[in-house]
């Protein structure tokens, strides 16, 4: 063949930039303005539909040179702008209509948004976003792959691909953090005198779950007040719907959950927000953009779409401005189902705490994308702390296959958004610092332990 | 005994132990006035719920305001605004479809092999005690075995619907043909009729009434279970949207479902009686 300008052999780097370069964390992505191979691409895609029979092509490029042809086409065919679409989105999506799970709660928020707010048309995909009842089933329908996406919290692909929790290993990977911050600790009022975490000897709380955020942080919480969390307190699985119910029954004593249910404890008169969880780690992840691993492979331009509408809308949810509208469109009856004030207070972070006070917290709740090798070490030293799993673990490399910083990071930068240069760094947690470089070392300072 | 009292009075009594029923609730959950006389900061008041915000917890709805509600679901049953957004219709209307395949499903297998195992004593033996163990386990307990198995949650849960059906269908069906009288099979075979032309003949009819009392029995039974199905499965049906108001905290919906639930159990067990009275005989 006369006309080939890209090598067929060459293949393109696993992040998907479309440069040559060997594999890793630091990628120089493509030229957006389609001169690199993507623009090549575009270029033959282009001449091939305009003229199918190989012969004509030829003796046309033959006749008149590539570059005068090109400009003749390009007078009938807006080559540059399909060269540009082409380097940024990689192509059209290998598959349209997606279905992802999603659990009424106010970490949901970009996934939710991005339907009402039309992120997910804008990049080209047709997405149902389904409200499911509890994680247990958020798990078994995404590995049943009833659901192209999820919304899980960020430590379930983490015990998934680890095979904990499941049957047998599932890999699922966190293709982005879908918010930081977000959660509290809500008492019933009767507590309203025990503030202290050491007065809370036999109390029962209520988690979402046993592979969540809540939990480790609450165990966290209590172990720093000296009290150990399997003998001196009692913590159930509990969804978080069902939390506020049960403090009202008297059933529990309190709750580390997800908002919009610690507002909604308040604004029914039945609890008070004890504290939020961004007093014990400012920037903590809890819900994550769960994938199945190989989306990437199979339908990577699906999987870059749908990168790109998750980023955008996280990017719109965290500027403070645009909370209010975010809050609107997500209240209804069509997602959470909330009443509107309820969550108005949770994303502005103008909220009562059912102490008497009105409070001001702009980043109760926040939204951040990125996937932090770090935070899934953090998250694997807990599972490993408290008996969920055991032995030698492989902290890097688990969370380098499980947290997609890479593509994360790929999808920000296109987006023009700020990329951290390294997926690890030191976290600041219950006034600690966290050196993910050294997990065994952080868990061995630890007096309450199970391993 | 029942016909020697007239309807009416009957009825009256029912309206007047509703009306005092519904009165007692109303009053129990008026606002009590004069409560929670702390002045709160108006600026935290208005982020609070109506009772909260006067220094109490939100009440349970009386009478008036689910009545109120109820004319809202009503007025337009039949919405579907987006997947997660259906009106009470559309639900009821899923939860009826799954019943009727499970059920449907069901009375295929259970009616025929009823029937096998009704005229077999060999196999009578041989199949009861499968039947007397798997007939008492919850059909919710073979849900999380349905989804690993099945691996999709809509034929999971026409499945518990199926399974929690079966039994009583089977075992009735298998009692009526093994009850059917000897003298009858006996005129059947001084009259050379064949296998095939006894059990539809004179053993369908006979045992008729006691599988329809078995269908009756499981229509129940599946109605009772498709609402708790549905709440662990989601997605659609009466019991997915029990849960969903039940996310909302919002107690009117429930109670409303629960009277929906109620009203279509009791129009299904009517169908089948219909069905009974249709199949019946006397001597």
């Amino acid at each position: 063949m006369a006309f080939h300008p890209r090598p067929p052999s060459r293949a393109l780097a696993p992040c998907g930039c479309g440069a040559a370069h060997a594999s890793g964390f630091a990628c120089d992505a493509a030229p957006a303005d389609g001169t690199g191979a993507f623009g090549e691409v575009a270029q033959e895609a282009v001449l091939r539909a305009a003229f199918p029979q190989a012969a004509t092509r030829r003796a046309l490029i033959n006749a008149l040179g590539t570059g005068t042809l090109f400009a003749a086409l390009d007078s009938v065919f807006p080559l540059a702008r399909a060269r540009e679409a082409l380097a940024q989105g990689g192509g059209a999506p290998e598959k349209r209509d997606l279905k992802i799970g999603f659990i009424p709660i106010t970490c949901a928020t970009p996934i939710i948004m991005a339907d009402p707010m039309g992120f997910y048309k804008r990049n080209g995909l047709n997405v149902e976003v389904i409200r499911t009842a509890g994680w247990a089933v958020i798990r078994d329908k995404s590995i049943a792959r009833e659901y192209d996406a999820a919304h899980m919290l960020s430590p379930m692909p983490v015990a998934m691909s680890l095979g904990v929790g499941v049957a047998q290993p599932v890999p699922w990977a966190v293709a982005a953090i879908e918010n930081t911050n977000g959660q509290a600790i809500t008492l019933a009022n009767k507590h309203k005198e025990k503030r202290d975490p050491k007065d809370w000897k036999g109390f029962r709380f209520a988690v979402p779950f046993d592979f969540s955020m809540h939990n480790y942080l609450l165990r966290a919480y209590v172990a720093e007040a000296g009290l150990d969390p399997d003998r001196d307190i009692q913590i159930r699985a509990v969804p978080p719907p069902e939390m506020v119910a049960n403090l009202r029954a008297d059933n529990i004593d309190g709750f580390l959950g997800p908002d919009p249910f610690n507002q909604r404890a308040v604004f029914d008169g039945i609890g008070f927000i004890h504290v939020l969880t961004k007093e014990f780690w400012d920037g903590h992840p809890c819900c994550a953009f769960a994938v199945p691993r190989g989306m990437m492979t199979e339908t990577p331009n699906t999987f870059a779409a749908l990168m790109r509408s998750i980023v955008e809308a996280t990017a719109y949810a965290s500027k403070a401005e645009n909370r209010r509208e975010v809050a609107q469109a997500i209240a209804g009856q069509n997602y959470l189902n909330q009443p509107p004030t309820v969550v108005e207070q949770v994303l502005t972070g103008t909220f009562a705490d059912g102490l008497g006070r009105v409070q001001r917290v702009p980043d109760r709740i926040n939204f951040d994308p990125f996937p932090w090798h770090s935070m899934a070490v953090w998250i694997l030293t807990q599972m490993k702390r408290w008996g969920q799993i055991r032995g030698d673990v492989d902290y890097a490399g688990v969370a380098q296959q499980v947290f997609l910083a890479t593509d994360a990071a790929k999808a920000m930068r296109d987006l023009g958004l700020e990329v951290p240069a390294s997926a690890s760094r030191t976290h600041r947690i219950f006034g600690r610092d966290f050196d993910p470089a050294q997990p065994e070392a952080y868990l061995n300072s630890f007096a309450i332990r199970r391993s | 005994m029942s016909a020697s009292v007239p309807f009416w009075r009957s009825a009256g009594l029912s309206l007047l132990i509703l009306s005092i029923f519904l009165g007692a609730w109303e009053i129990a959950v008026m606002p009590k006035a004069g409560g929670g006389g702390a002045a709160l900061d108006p600026e935290y008041a208005a982020l609070l719920g109506q009772a909260a915000a006067q220094g109490g917890t939100t009440p349970m709805p009386g009478p008036s305001a689910i009545g109120k509600r109820l004319l809202e679901l009503l007025a337009d049953p039949f919405y579907v605004r987006g997947p997660n957004d259906q009106g009470i219709g559309v639900q009821i209307a899923y939860s009826l479809l799954r019943v009727g395949a499970g059920f449907g499903l069901a009375a295929i297998v259970a009616i025929p092999l009823g029937f096998v195992i009704g005229m077999s004593p060999l196999l009578n033996a041989a199949f009861n005690p499968f039947i007397q163990v798997l007939r008492p386990v919850s059909p919710l307990a073979w849900m999380p075995l349905a989804l690993y198995s099945i691996k999709d949650s809509a034929i999971s849960a026409v499945f518990v619907i199926f399974i929690c059906s079966i039994w009583p269908m089977l075992l009735n069906t298998a009692f009526g043909v093994a009850s059917v009288r000897r003298e009858w099979l006996n005129v059947a075979r001084t009259l050379e009729a064949g296998r095939w032309r006894t059990a539809i003949r004179v053993i369908l009819p006979a045992a008729a009434p006691t599988i329809v009392t078995g269908m009756r029995i499981s229509i129940g039974i599946a109605w009772l279970v498709i609402v708790a199905a549905e709440m662990l499965v989601g997605g659609t049906g009466i019991g997915y949207w029990v849960w969903n108001q039940w996310n909302n905290l919002s107690i009117a919906d429930i109670v409303i479902a629960i009277l929906m639930i109620g009203l279509v159990g009791l129009a299904l067990d009517r169908l089948l009686g219909l069905g009974a009275r249709a199949v019946a005989w006397r001597e």
